[in-house]
């Protein structure tokens, strides 16, 4: 597929301020800002406009907006979508710090649009192998007993890019279907209690309320206690791409079975065998061979800053910073190397470490000014190493796509530019 | 204790139980009860066992019509691609350096070509073909993978007959254990 030019890469951001490293140059703004801090210091001390005359009134934007400086902090496509609305776009991780992604930024992925959905009609039906088939309506749902966790959520074709060695792309293009989010729902065993489950139930439907009527088995028993019905995100009602009004939440898998628009839940005996788990989501092996209803999105990490996009125009101190994940359980440790793995120490944990949720760390770095390889390796709670590329791709060969968890190299050239090669 | 009250309740009574009232003293009593027959335009999923497929037939040559008419502006004259997938060819490929993954090379089910069509094809109007017009083109598919004879005929009996070449091509996921 044709990559677009990664736009991100035009509105690079400069680490360490220009040479002579002005004291007031902010770092982490583009270069043109830091260009004029750095040759109006006295100007900048004096009181700006800003300060000398009163600002904009309450409620001048009814639901706020980030600063008008923040233009460039969007999603973007790493590719041309076949259709407007079957494709995803990338949440733009070079540009955020926590471990929260603001609703607006949070990734998609569609396979046939975003439904305008009216809620009021929307109905969730539960249905199948049960004692009692219902309707639930969306404020059915806000009634029950709620609970609300921070989960990732990750694109199993996220970081496929990498799969045949460095791509190239900035981390926008090569992590950026990753989110992490506080949602809030209901949990599957609680509408499944109101509905009672019949014995012979293995599996459930999941199928969304879009023009894909996108649908997906899972295990029923493995995901009854785990997953929620949600209708929220980050504290306000899901965002439409994000499956307005009600999607699956299932901590940890891929993120195809997050079912979206979520109108239907149907108890069958055993997988159906839809599109999306036979045709899609599964992991051809060298063999000819492919992996089926692969879930658990396994233990990750990238360095977010710097990455590529970003130039240190100053040698001295940094603090590396990145993101780790499993999609089995917590992060319990994240290494750092600046040598390219040939040596590694611990990073910091600078956040809550929840289970199934990015976790923010950083590492001290001086740079001396020579060239670098920044890596960054986590391990969970089950006491799994994030592998090598080159170990994924001895089991997996190369003919696999989804499900890429390799150790991701960012490369510092001397003269400060950080390339993903 | 509600969930594990309420699921004993379940594995002890099973399906015999689908006419108590759903007022249950142990449940929230939140979710109105509703037929098989009211959701019938919902349920539209199809198993590999031929469950929920619904009457009708079609046969290759309406299939051929079908696919000119609705099909091939996305995935080429003979299903070859185009912006929408590849779904015909690749046989063989699977473990070469460059497989095709198509209908006939990959689908494991023939049931999912139905199941998949009803649900989403055409992607401009998802669900606007008929029962005989999606048997047909699934007939029509499977033919120009050489699946089926060009005289086939699908229906409800006879399309989760089909034996796809691939089968017996999905393993399990071995993790956690291995990468």
């Amino acid at each position: 597929m044709k990559r677009l030019l990664p736009a991100s890469a035009q509105r690079r951001r400069v680490l360490g301020g220009l040479a002579g490293g002005a004291l007031l140059a902010p770092v982490l703004k583009p270069a043109v800002a830091s260009a004029a801090a750095a040759d109006a210091s006295p100007a900048l001390l004096a009181p700006a406009p800003w300060t000398l005359t009163p600002g904009d009134p309450l409620v001048a934007s009814p639901y706020g907006m980030p600063s008008p400086a923040e233009h460039n902090v969007i999603r973007r496509l790493a590719r041309k979508p076949a259709m407007p609305g079957s494709g995803s776009s990338d949440t733009p991780l070079q540009d955020l710090v926590g471990s929260i992604t603001p609703n607006g930024l949070v990734y998609e992925r569609h396979h046939a649009g975003v439904p305008k959905i009216d809620p009021d009609r929307h109905r969730l039906a539960v249905h199948g192998l049960v004692r009692q088939p219902l309707l639930f309506t969306v404020d059915d749902l806000v009634r029950l007993p709620s609970e609300s966790r921070v989960h990732f959520l990750e694109c199993s074709g996220n970081t496929s890019s990498e799969w045949h060695g460095p791509s190239g792309h900035p981390l926008q293009f090569t992590h950026g279907l990753l989110s992490c989010c506080e949602w809030t729902g209901v949990r599957l065993s609680t509408l499944l209690d109101e509905t009672g489950i019949d014995p012979s139930a293995q599996w459930v439907l999941a199928e969304g309320a879009d023009a894909a009527a996108l649908t997906r088995s899972l295990p029923l028993h493995r995901i009854l206690e785990r997953a929620l019905v949600v209708y929220a995100q980050n504290g306000e009602r899901l965002r439409p791409e994000n499956g307005y009004p009600l999607r699956l939440f299932i901590p940890g898998f891929e993120g195809n079975t997050h079912v979206k628009w979520l109108r239907r839940l149907k108890l069958i005996p055993a997988p159906e065998m839809t599109r999306e788990e036979t045709s899609k989501y599964t992991d051809l092996l060298a063999d000819g061979r492919a992996r089926q209803f692969v879930f658990e999105m396994d233990a990750k990490s990238v360095i977010t800053r710097p990455s590529p996009g970003y130039r240190l125009t100053t040698h001295g101190y940094y603090a590396i910073s990145g993101l780790a994940w499993s999609g089995r359980g917590r992060i319990t440790r994240v290494d750092v190397s600046t040598d390219g793995g040939h040596t590694w120490r611990e990073a910091r944990i600078t956040g809550p470490v929840h289970d199934r949720a990015l976790t923010r760390f950083e590492a001290d770095w001086r740079w001396d000014g020579g060239p670098a390889r920044l890596q960054s390796r986590a391990v969970d709670e089950t006491g799994y190493v994030q592998p090598t590329r080159e170990a994924l791709v001895a089991v997996r060969g190369l003919n696999s796509y989804y499900h890429y968890n390799g150790i991701q190299s960012w490369r510092v050239d001397a003269d400060g530019e950080v390339r993903n090669a | 204790m509600l969930e594990r009250s309420v699921r004993a309740w379940a594995l002890a009574v099973g399906v015999g139980a689908c006419c108590v009232a759903h007022a249950d003293a142990t449940g929230y009593g939140i979710g109105t009860p509703v037929t098989g027959s009211a959701l019938a335009a919902w349920n539209i999923d199809v198993a590999p066992d031929g469950h929920g497929l619904p009457a009708g037939s079609g046969d290759v040559a309406h299939g051929k019509a079908v696919f000119a008419a609705k099909c091939a502006m996305c995935h080429g004259a003979a299903g070859q691609g185009g912006i929408g997938d590849r779904l015909v060819g690749g046989r063989g490929t699977l473990a070469s350096d460059k497989p095709v993954k198509t209908v006939g090379s990959y689908w494991p089910y023939a049931t999912t070509l139905f199941d998949y069509i009803r649900r989403a094809m055409p992607y401009n109007a998802p669900q606007s073909l008929s029962a005989d017009d999606i048997y047909a083109v699934s007939a029509y598919l499977l033919y120009l993978n050489g699946v089926v004879p060009e005289s086939t005929r699908l229906d409800a009996k006879t399309l989760p007959k089909v034996k796809m070449p691939n089968r017996h091509g999905f393993v399990r996921d071995p993790r956690p254990g291995t990468l």
